[in-house]
């Protein structure tokens, strides 16, 4: 562990060590306009942000479901071992993970559907509504692909510590399923949203 | 990121911690144990133990049951759901459960060089080691002549080297007392214990290390109190204390020139949680990490089934309420 957190700290100040002396330079020599904003929003393409958010809306999701599946899918594991009654029902766990990755591709699906052609090279003929559009995908992306990523985790770690209780005592597991569809909902926020900003 | 473990732990963990809560809600209940004391015979023992998690282990012996068969199979079975633990874990876990299987090797190995001093064959010393210290040079522990020989041709391959290495040369070995050479051998592997909970910190800094301590002090004790009477020197005392304990540095110092049972007393009253063992009974440590925990109560499990199988054969009922209830 030594090893990892010398690395981290090593990584971290040299990072903030370099955009310190860049942006010191920059006040110094007076060369603040380089700094521009605008420059990079209008020059990036809106197909760009478009597919990032497709990108992210799905990858983001599945690394959510995923992380939860494990955590869960261990434990289920090790407490069928010794209580071998808990496989069916805790598949239920494992399913809500599941449907948070379901969200994500719905979601990247429908953002896809959306992009389309525009002609124009220049940010005058490209004109605003084409980059609000690939503004809003991007952020319907990224919107349903976080939400999904911690849902995913919490649902995970909720079913694992339902696997284990209901390894000890049965009636344990219809209480906790409670506190895990209140997990899962917080998935089904991100995904109303995602399509509000569409 | 170390501030959410919970995101990470089942990676490495989560099967081994479903397992290990396993054989928990498996260990013998008051209510079990009640039913045990009941039994009237060896064959009424096995048929209740059938309907606990220990469940058919004993199915396929013959039919005069015998205390030392039920022991052995009690032994068996701990020892193989100890193993499969061990093959499942990553490090640090694999670390932490090899140094519990240290401890048995190394009464196996004195127990061994007990006996081929004594001019014993080893078919008869094997099958009384414990099961869990067994490493695969034993068989070849009769094959050494003298201490040296048995140091460089097996002891060097065990994990037991580094024990030796730390506190005994060649010629020590053949010198002395075989008793002296179990406690330096103990005392070095309690304190590499004792740093190896320390450096891995957290949780099993918190529970291991006052278990580690009380063990060093409980055993300085004994040293000294069973030392009362036999040539052992002052020094020689002294070099067997291990220094992991509360008792570090000043106590040791005390209870290397204490005479008497007082003296040794009057150290412990420095301490309050030894005067305490002082005055009463033995006292059982708190809490544990869960593996630890799982397999201390296994073994006092074992040991609480054998008592009240040795109970029942020799018809002694009164003391069969003895047993250390674990729940």
């Amino acid at each position: 562990m030594n090893g990892h957190a010398i690395l981290y700290t090593g990584v971290t100040v040299a990072f903030w060590t370099t955009i310190l002396i860049v942006g010191t330079c920059y006040t110094i020599f007076d060369l603040g306009f380089r700094f521009d904003v605008g420059w990079f929003l209008t020059e990036t393409s809106p197909f760009m942000w478009a597919n990032l958010g497709i990108s992210l809306a799905i990858s983001l999701s599945v690394v959510g479901a995923a992380w939860g599946i494990y955590i869960t899918g261990s434990s289920i594991l090790g407490g069928g071992v010794k209580a071998p009654r808990i496989k069916t029902k805790n598949l239920v766990s494992i399913i809500f993970c599941e449907a948070v990755a379901i969200y994500g591709i719905i979601m990247a699906i429908v953002i896809s559907n959306m992009a389309e052609n525009f002609s124009g090279t220049t940010p005058e003929t490209i004109g605003a509504r084409n980059y609000q559009a690939g503004y809003s995908m991007f952020g319907a992306g990224l919107t349903v692909g976080f939400s999904n990523l911690f849902c995913g985790i919490c649902v995970g770690i909720v079913g694992s510590g339902a696997a284990l209780a209901d390894a000890q005592n049965g009636s344990l597991f219809v209480k906790i399923l409670i506190v895990e569809i209140f997990g899962s909902a917080i998935g089904l926020f991100g995904v109303i949203v995602a399509i509000l900003q569409l | 990121m170390s501030i959410f473990p919970e995101l990470y732990f089942n990676v490495d963990n989560g099967y081994l911690e479903g397992l290990v809560r396993g054989f928990k809600a498996g260990i013998l209940s008051q209510g079990d144990y009640l039913n045990l004391v009941q039994c009237e015979s060896l064959e009424d023992l096995k048929l209740h133990l059938q309907s606990t998690d220990y469940g058919n282990f004993l199915a396929n012996e013959a039919s005069p049951l015998t205390v030392s068969v039920i022991d052995d199979k009690l032994k068996e079975k701990m020892v193989v759901e100890f193993r499969h633990m061990r093959n499942q874990s990553y490090e640090p876990l694999a670390s932490f459960l090899d140094f519990i299987t240290y401890s048995y090797m190394i009464d196996n190995v004195i127990l061994l060089i007990t006996g081929t001093l004594h001019q014993r064959s080893i078919s008869e010393l094997v099958p009384k080691c414990h099961p869990l210290g067994s490493f695969e040079q034993m068989e070849a522990v009769n094959i050494a002549q003298t201490p040296e020989e048995l140091y460089n041709a097996i002891l060097v391959d065990t994990p037991l080297a580094a024990f030796f290495q730390d506190c005994i040369s060649e010629q020590d070995l053949d010198e002395m007392n075989i008793e002296i050479i179990r406690n330096t051998l103990y005392k070095a592997y309690l304190e590499s214990f004792y740093k190896f909970c320390y450096t891995l910190g957290g949780t099993t800094a918190d529970t291991m290390c006052p278990i580690l301590e009380f063990e060093a002090d409980r055993r300085a004790f004994i040293i000294t109190i069973n030392s009362f009477g036999t040539e052992l020197s002052k020094e020689d005392r002294a070099k067997l204390f291990p220094h992991c304990g509360k008792l570090y540095p000043e106590g040791l110092a005390q209870l290397a020139r204490a005479d008497d049972y007082e003296q040794v007393k009057a150290v412990a009253d420095y301490y309050p949680e030894y005067k305490l063992l002082f005055e009463g009974a033995g006292s059982n440590p708190g809490d544990k990490t869960l593996e630890d925990r799982f397999f201390e109560h296994e073994e006092q499990e074992c040991r609480n089934i054998v008592w009240i199988a040795e109970c029942i054969a020799q018809r002694h009922r009164a003391k069969i309420d003895n047993y250390i209830p674990i729940f």
